[in-house]
């Protein structure tokens, strides 16, 4: 599988979730991505960065454009050092919110996506893999 | 600090989300249309999400919470002008904004609380 594009960027304020929405919509932009699959490339996008803010302390994202073959995707890998998930299924049920939210961070992003990878380990810290094909 | 403005127009208030929110940002709406409500007397919010690129679930709750908070202070909220791939991807997210009226444009959400008010006062009238 080939990179075509690769952007890292910090997650440390509110200001830089707005900021990975903004990088993620460009990056769709320029693989070629629909309206409707960019606006679900930058919703599943917001909803990992909050979570890297909030729960995890703060971290990065890499922003990945790549291709196989013919087809063209964008990656994003949302990592923290923060205190990490305990029980993953439990995290990933809809509903399931550790802080007042509506817990559709996890669960949406991963149904707005083609391909969804977790690992997180307690006391260590998370890492979210999300890829959507064109 | 950054705000957003709210504009009074006779019993309502139109609020016109042309920014990419940050989370602070969208929690300062929520304070700022609240306190509104009660001290312009309003009997109805129109929330203009036409400029919102997306919805995610954070202000997918503001949304809902706006029109519960609205409702207790005895005013009808309506969001509208959501694009359609914004319906999309929140409908595929989970979300379904159950509890917030929604219209097609600034126009006809105008029409839905104009009426409101009209029922509203009829229903008044005949009790009284």
């Amino acid at each position: 599988m080939a990179v075509l594009l690769s952007d890292s960027r910090g997650i440390h304020t509110p200001e830089d979730v707005v900021a990975v929405r903004q990088a993620v919509r460009q990056r769709a932009v320029e693989l070629g991505f629909n309206l409707v699959d960019q606006t679900k490339l930058v919703t599943a996008a917001s909803e990992l960065a909050r979570n890297t803010l909030q729960y995890g302390g703060g971290g990065t994202v890499l922003i990945e454009g790549i291709g196989n073959g013919l087809r063209r995707g964008l990656r994003l890998t949302f990592e923290d050092k923060g205190p990490g998930i305990a029980n993953i299924d439990e995290a990933l049920r809809d509903g399931f919110s550790s802080a007042g939210g509506l817990g559709l961070g996890l669960s949406g992003a991963r149904r707005l996506s083609s391909e969804f990878q977790i690992d997180s380990r307690p006391g260590e810290g998370t890492r979210v893999m999300i890829t959507r094909w064109r | 600090m950054e705000r957003i403005p709210i504009l009074k127009m006779g019993d309502y208030l139109l609020v016109t989300i042309q920014v990419d929110m940050h989370d602070r940002l969208a929690m300062a709406l929520q304070d700022d249309l609240t306190g509104r409500i009660v001290s312009a007397r309003s009997k109805g919010v129109l929330i203009d999400i036409s400029a919102l690129e997306i919805v995610d679930s954070f202000i997918g709750r503001m949304l809902g919470d706006i029109a519960a908070m609205s409702r207790v202070l005895d005013a009808e909220t309506v969001v509208v002008g959501m694009r359609p791939a914004v319906a999309i991807t929140l409908v595929e997210l989970g979300l379904s904004l159950s509890g917030v009226r929604t219209a097609l444009n600034v126009e006809r959400g105008m029409e839905l609380l104009r009426r409101r008010i009209v029922d509203q006062a009829r229903t008044d009238g005949s009790t009284a």
